[in-house]
């Protein structure tokens, strides 16, 4: 059964829970440090370990930094709101509650634009609240690195206590079978914004941005459907597919008149669909209350309003005004954002290249590398000013297409600027016209028929001279020179 | 010399500042006495004899100096202390070395004070007897067949005992105060925020208060100034100044009460306090009316909740704050074979390390807390805590501070109230108001009752610390401190 043919007989809602981990260069509620990769339990003390006695006191570069998101996502700031603990027991939590917010988050009621295929969709976000991260468990001896098999369980403290925002939206109906790309689009522009506040490097691969995708069906004009919870969805891709592979299998239960349970399932990168999580047998009772070693947060409004004067431009607004001043098409500019290329043609474009220049290089050669190597656009290796430089010298005619892709490719080993790898690697265009008329003059003489029908006006046969020339030059020659030469030459 | 177990910290500063005695010997004579009586009072969990003369030497070589600078101290075993084993008297615990000082420890270190050891207490400060430790009774001074209260009673008896001359508890029902009654020392629990709670091991953080046990109330007002004031490491501390306490207690030595409003609580005055604890309370606010006091009687309508709403409050906190002992990180671990998954292990070391009254609350408290149950029992207490919160404060605008005996009951036999929680629970049911209202308390000695002491309870605004030791000080002038017979 077709994709397309079930979602004419059904209507998705979904519903979507991220968590960013924020930048800041030190936890939630303690002094520890916050830098990814450091040695386990080094960037762990009192507070974040749960040692007995210890006692929270709240980052305010937490605080401002949800609130910044929250006021980027346009929600209304509570004016006085708590944090409380959820109680669980899990190893990798050391206090065994998680210091959160419950029914007084910090930031409601907001909404995020979306453009899909041109057409814009409205996503309402339902709250934005502060909480921590927990501690990381690995389990040693086993097969699989799963608890199941293991010999021991070993726990890393250093992520515990780091700030984590959740990002929850409203339920979202009526996106017909474009459920899957709005979902997307909504990740990607969530991811776009916060980057944009400089709160979190946002990355899905590092698990500073994670989502989780809720998903129901329901038939035309009935009730929404029972929803499952995916989890594990691990990148942008994953959320369009996690979605659609729900859609699918739901759709299939319900066609045999089955039942959707509320369940939480795990996506799984390798096949695109989704799995059963462990079941709970009962419903956690997380036994929430206000947290009484914390004192409330209180905004004060002035600080509020300074911070909403401070937020930058929304990137959607501000790739609108960026694609009419370089003169880009729609599609072009979805792409570049995609790749996260935006900022990087900018900083391109400032550095003194032409639109057209900086669009070139990093939609092309340097999004194929990145790709190819799947690492982010911005740590392909080149910078915009490098890419400027690049640019300038194709402008200035000393390099063609195929020597810029070469000196590009020294830049990107870190040979230096391209300046440096062009003389370096000897790459530069031949300009000497002794020279090139010479290899001109051996080119005409090599072959003398095709001289003929370009002599006869046949003046479309010069492209084989073209290509002897660029041959016996080994490329460094300007093709377009060359071919005029040789008009020139045979008097056509 | 007379004997130095046997004189206020205030005397004992003197004779240190004036080189008339070193504080190795000050230290040293009370070790002695340890040695000499514990194994009778058990007050101590742990006694730090190396690193007490170690502190006491540093004074003696003039490193630090100030009021109580060589004068030694008992801490409570619920508040940590870099290096010395910190159990809160409870098997999931023994043996634990923080590797950090509580704040309070911090700055009786950094007024040169020797600690003398950890003392005995109520399992989690939970209970107001001290029956409840892992490590087995405190027995009370007085009466060595009595409870020393609860549960700071291992501070108390400390002091009474003459083993130490100051001691640290903290209150989070009256585990400071009751015990002072029965043992006829002096006990304040200070205005909540005024002493900070980094590193005092959490019973319930919306009530902890840590704060001085002395025999005098000058004593009690020099240990409340060095340990008083706003810490940033806990954020419910208070960042205003600390209400001068020692010069409220050096003026109400004068004995001069002129001017100064009492308030009788009348629902702690009817038969809910044994004869003896009652006659003497009556015969105590006489002493003060004389001393120049009027005193009125004040209606607090909503006390008679405060125990119920305490009994909900506390246990739902200790539920949440006590989760962290799994066995994960540090303490107890049982049944850890290899074979036993997480779950087990963490519940086997809670089995295994937790006592019943621990238990006891731990379950309470989940209860209270659970989906469905919260607004009726946590939110309800909630709502009476609000109203005993306005009690206090329309009663603070008719009287200065409030009176009423410290616990219905002296010093009762060993065993005589835990087959019955309720019976022990209410040891507290005139403490308990105060934490739930977050203002000071102290409890003074007033006199005996069939031989054994009783105390006397003021109550002040929060923040206004100094009103009660104006009065506790004026009705030690008036009716003398208590002197238990000998051991
Ligand atoms: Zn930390």
């Amino acid at each position: 059964m077709s994709y397309e043919e079930i979602l004419t007989r059904y209507e998705p809602v979904i519903g979507l829970e991220t968590h960013v981990e924020l930048g800041t260069r030190t936890k939630m509620f303690c002094g520890c440090k916050t830098d990814f990769g450091a040695e386990p339990n080094t960037q762990v003390c009192p507070v974040c370990l749960a040692l007995p006695g210890a006692l929270p006191v709240a980052n305010r570069a937490g605080i401002e930094a949800t609130i910044r998101i929250g006021l980027a996502l346009n929600c209304d700031i509570a004016e006085w709101c708590r944090m409380a603990r959820k109680n669980y027991f899990y190893p990798d939590m050391p206090k065994n509650f998680q210091t959160s917010q419950y029914d007084e988050p910090l930031c409601t009621d907001g909404y995020v634009d979306v453009t899909v295929d041109g057409k814009e969709y409205r996503i309402g976000i339902e709250r934005v609240h502060l909480e921590e991260d927990t501690g990381k468990t690995l389990h040693v001896g086993g097969a699989t690195g799963r608890i199941h098999g293991a010999t021991e369980s070993l726990v890393d403290y250093n992520r515990a206590g780091i700030p984590l925002v959740e990002i929850v939206t409203k339920p979202v109906p009526g996106l017909g079978e474009l459920a899957p790309e709005v979902a997307k689009a909504y990740v990607a522009e969530l991811r776009d914004i916060i980057r944009s506040l400089g709160v979190s490097d946002v990355r899905m691969e590092q698990g500073s941005l994670r989502c989780d995708v809720n998903t129901s069906l329901n038939r035309p004009g009935e009730e929404w459907g029972t929803r499952t919870e995916t989890k594990n969805v691990n990148s942008l891709r994953s959320v369009e597919r996690a979605v659609r592979s729900e859609i699918i299998r739901q759709s299939g239960i319900l066609d045999e008149g089955g039942k959707i349970f509320q369940e939480t399932r795990h996506f799984q990168e390798t096949t695109g669909d989704t799995r059963p999580g462990r079941s709970k047998e009962t419903a956690t009772d997380y036994r929430y209350f206000p947290e009484p070693d914390l004192v409330p947060i209180a905004p004060d409004p002035a600080w509020v309003a300074e911070l909403r004067a401070g937020l930058p431009e929304r990137p959607s607004a501000k790739r609108a005004r960026l694609r009419l001043e370089w003169g880009m098409s729609e599609l072009d500019m979805q792409s570049a954002a995609n790749a996260g290329a935006v900022e990087l043609i900018e900083e391109t474009i400032a550095a003194g290249a032409s639109p057209a220049g900086a669009r070139k290089w990093w939609l092309g050669e340097l999004a194929r590398r990145a790709n190819e190597q799947s690492i982010d656009l911005a740590e392909v290796g080149a910078t915009p000013a490098q890419v400027a430089a690049l640019q300038k010298l194709v402008d200035e005619g000393k390099l063609n297409d195929k020597l810029a892709r070469a000196v590009l490719e020294g830049v990107v080993a870190g040979e230096g600027d391209p300046a440096a790898v062009m003389a370096a690697r000897g790459l530069e265009v031949v300009n000497d016209t002794g020279a090139l008329t010479a290899a001109v003059d051996e080119a005409i003489a090599a072959n003398p028929d095709i001289a003929a029908k370009i002599r006869d006006g046949k003046v479309a046969a010069a492209g084989a001279l073209v290509g002897a020339v660029m041959k016996t030059t080994r490329g460094q020659a300007d093709a377009k020179a060359v071919r005029d030469l040789i008009l020139a030459r045979l008097g056509a | 010399m007379s004997d130095l177990t046997r004189m206020s910290a205030a005397d004992l500063s003197k004779l240190i500042t004036a080189k008339q005695v070193s504080a190795v010997e000050v230290a040293t004579a009370h070790l002695d006495r340890i040695a000499a009586v514990d194994d009778r009072v058990h007050a101590f969990l742990h006694v730090d004899r190396e690193g007490a003369l170690e502190a006491a030497a540093a004074v003696d070589r003039g490193e630090i100096t100030g009021p109580l600078a060589g004068v030694p101290i008992a801490v409570k075993d619920v508040v940590t202390t870099k290096g010395i084993p910190t159990t809160a008297a409870s098997k999931i615990l023994e043996g634990w070395k923080p590797p950090y000082d509580a704040t309070i420890v911090e700055r009786l270190k950094k007024a040169g004070m020797p600690i003398l050891g950890k003392t005995n207490m109520d399992e989690f400060a939970m209970g107001s007897s001290t029956e409840y430790s892992a490590y087995g009774p405190t027995n009370n001074p007085w009466d060595l067949g009595r409870i020393p209260g609860g549960s700071g009673g291992g501070s108390a008896a400390a002091i009474a005992a003459y083993e130490a001359p100051l001691a640290i508890g903290t209150d989070t029902g009256g585990s400071i105060r009751q015990p002072g009654a029965v043992t006829g020392t002096v006990g304040a629990k200070p205005t909540y925020g005024g002493t900070s709670r980094y590193g005092l091991i959490a019973f319930s953080s919306s009530l902890d208060t840590p704060g001085p046990c002395a025999r005098t109330v000058e004593d009690t007002a020099l240990l409340h100034a060095v340990i008083a004031g706003h810490d940033p490491r806990d954020s419910t501390s208070i960042n205003q100044a600390v209400p001068d306490v020692v010069r409220a207690a050096q003026i109400g030595k004068n004995g001069d009460l002129s001017g100064v409003k009492l308030g009788v609580v009348k629902e702690f005055t009817g038969d809910g306090s044994e004869p003896g604890v009652s006659a003497a309370f009556k015969e105590s606010l006489e002493a003060l009316v004389k001393l120049g006091a009027e005193v009125v009687e004040v209606s607090c309508p909503h006390f008679q909740y405060a125990l119920p709403a305490y009994y909900l409050i506390a246990p739902s906190e200790c539920s949440s704050n006590l989760a962290r002992f799994d066995g994960v990180r540090y303490g107890l671990r049982e049944g850890d074979d290899g074979n036993r998954s997480l779950e087990e292990v963490m519940s086997l070391t809670r089995e295994a390390g937790f006592g019943p009254e621990v238990k006891r609350r731990i379950i309470i408290g989940t209860y209270a807390l659970s989906s469905g149950y919260y607004d009726a029992y946590y939110g309800q207490a909630q709502k009476v805590r609000t109203l005993i919160t306005r009690d206090f404060q329309s009663a603070f605008e008719k009287v200065d501070v409030l009176v009423s005996p410290t616990t219905p009951f002296v010093a009762f036999p060993f065993g005589s109230r835990t087959s019955d929680p309720y019976q022990m629970y209410l040891a507290d049911l005139f403490t308990i108001p105060t934490n739930l209202y977050g203002g000071p308390a102290i409890s003074v000695p007033c006199g005996l009752s069939e031989g054994l002491p009783v105390g006397f309870q003021i109550m002040a605004p929060t923040m206004a610390d100094d009103r009660m030791y104006r009065v506790a000080a004026a009705l030690e002038s008036a009716v003398g401190t208590l002197t238990p017979p000998a051991l």
